[in-house]
């Protein structure tokens, strides 16, 4: 019963710092040099990583595919395979996790960090207020950086595929036919609603991380606890999101 | 109160406002725990009111719900005529608080630190702000200090940009959370003296949370003692000294009794 009324206080907190950081929205132009440095945070720090992960995922995908397709001579698909697959789940699902691990780990440990030594305590008494200097700058760059990072995702993962069907000697499907194969199956809407997922994912995440870091109580060992902890939150709102928003989409 | 002009902050460092604050009937409790009990004070407009107590008595917690950063379980506190618990309070008065550690961000400069204040707040152009940055970090000696992070600077140099960080808010309200902990007594005097200075210049109600009873007794023009979260007493330097109350009495003049040592007692009441 109080796991229970635990984690439905975490969920009332969560949307109240939303409400909190909206209320805020009209200053937003004036933090700009804050919200680029997020976004350059989000977005250009991140693009490595998401960069070498989809296109071997892509690979990876187009391999086992290939492997399987061509016992029932459907090797043409793989193409329409790997394309809708990136589109619509592995693309915007990868970035989402990269983004928990590498941003989300990153945004508890510093505001974690900053209410434990009581950094948070002296902006409420500046009265400036948390959530319009440290959240609502993250949040409105995770909005602009997510479409950007999940269609890079889907493409490295799309290339990444084609590669391998042309050098792969059991699957040896051009990049022509594998492309050609890809646009016929799939409409713009496929892509359009990954990249809604991708953005409902990176606003969950960057959420619930300021929301695990500013509630962090005790000291520097509590920060590495609440670090794990939003990550594995992050990781399993990630999937619960998946599926809902999947349903929602389909 | 800080006002915005075309160029620059206004140069008096303070407003002539300051606030008195009252604390009525006040517990507070965490879990089952109570750390404070019934707790009722009045600090006057202008006044250095010290707090002490031995550590762990309750009186950062009372720092704490006078700035309004934790709410009562019961009672009140008023900064003048405002709730310290309502959010809407920090527009009304200028309250600024002095961390014990600091509190300055880490990932700031110390110019950055001090302008941080006047940038969020759109007091006034960056010149203005660097005229006023410049400008109190001179009054604390503290010029040369400007482009280094927290990290690089002592304890001492710490508590003074706190102290600077603070006066750049021309505070109405000066709360200070053991200004003088962890400093050579050198470094405790001089920020002794930062603290008087500022109130003969200012007239700024202050309140300083503190066991340094060198400190307490040369600034305070009162003082109020707890112990075991209630107010044990309250009166003037002189008062206090001469209380008769006994755990009042041993906190002021301690005795070092090697022959029945204070932890072998402290053991048996574990038991």
């Amino acid at each position: 019963m109080n796991q229970i009324k635990t984690v439905l206080e975490h969920i009332g907190g969560t949307i109240l710092l939303l409400v909190r950081s909206l209320k805020y929205l009209p200053t937003l132009p004036k933090q700009f040099p804050r919200f680029i440095e997020q976004c350059y945070f989000v977005g250009y720090a991140t693009l490595p990583i998401v960069t070498i992960l989809s296109f071997f995922i892509g690979s990876v995908l187009a391999l086992q595919s290939g492997y399987s397709m061509e016992n029932f001579g459907a090797k043409q698909f793989i193409g329409t395979l790997v394309g809708l697959s990136m589109a619509r789940e592995l693309g915007p699902m990868m970035v989402a996790i990269l983004l928990a691990g590498r941003v989300g780990s990153a945004i508890t440990a510093e505001l974690a960090s900053m209410k434990v030594y009581q950094e948070v305590d002296a902006l409420v008494t500046m009265n400036i207020p948390p959530e319009r200097m440290l959240v609502l700058p993250r949040l409105a760059a995770v909005l602009v950086m997510m479409p950007v990072l999940a269609i890079i995702a889907n493409l490295c993962g799309w290339y990444g595929g084609a590669l391998v069907c042309q050098y792969t000697h059991f699957i040896s499907v051009d990049s022509e036919s594998y492309f050609a194969a890809l646009k016929h199956f799939m409409k713009p809407q496929d892509v359009i609603d990954g990249l809604l997922k991708a953005e409902v994912f990176g606003f969950a995440i960057v959420l619930v991380c300021c929301y695990t870091g500013l509630n962090t109580r005790g000291g520097p060992r509590e920060i590495g606890a609440s670090v794990t902890k939003a990550v594995v939150t992050s990781l399993i709102l990630i999937l619960v999101l998946d599926y809902f928003v999947t349903k929602i989409l389909l | 109160m800080p006002t915005r002009t075309s160029n620059t902050y206004t140069v008096s460092p303070f407003s002539n406002k300051t606030f008195g604050v009252t604390v009525s009937k006040m517990f507070k409790k965490y879990g089952r725990t109570t750390v404070l009990r019934d707790i009722n004070l009045e600090v006057k407009p202008g006044e250095i009111f010290c707090i002490m107590g031995p550590s762990g008595s309750g009186k950062s917690v009372l720092l704490k719900q006078i700035a309004g950063l934790e709410q009562a379980t019961s009672g009140e506190v008023k900064i003048g005529d405002f709730d310290a618990a309502d959010p809407a309070t920090r527009a009304k008065v200028h309250l600024a608080l002095v961390f014990q550690a600091g509190a300055l961000f880490n990932s700031l400069s110390v110019y950055d630190n001090m302008a941080l204040y006047p940038r969020e707040h759109h007091l006034c152009d960056e010149a203005g702000i660097r005229e006023r940055v410049m400008h109190t970090l001179t009054i604390l000696s503290l010029e040369k200090a400007a482009r280094k992070f927290p990290s690089e600077l002592s304890g001492g140099m710490k508590k003074r940009v706190a102290i600077a960080r603070a006066l750049i808010m021309e505070p109405e309200l000066l709360l200070y959370d053991e200004p003088t902990s962890e400093l050579d007594p050198v470094m405790s005097a001089t920020i002794s003296e930062i603290i008087a200075s500022l109130r003969e210049q200012t007239a700024v109600t202050s309140i300083v949370v503190t066991h340094d009873r060198q400190l307490a007794f040369s600034i305070a023009d009162r003082i109020a003692l707890i112990i075991d979260g209630r107010i044990r007493a309250i009166g003037k330097p002189d008062e206090i000294k001469e209380s008769k109350d006994p755990d009042v009495a041993n906190f002021l003049n301690p005795v070092i009794d090697l022959k029945n040592p204070r932890f072998k007692q402290l053991d048996n009441n574990h038991e």
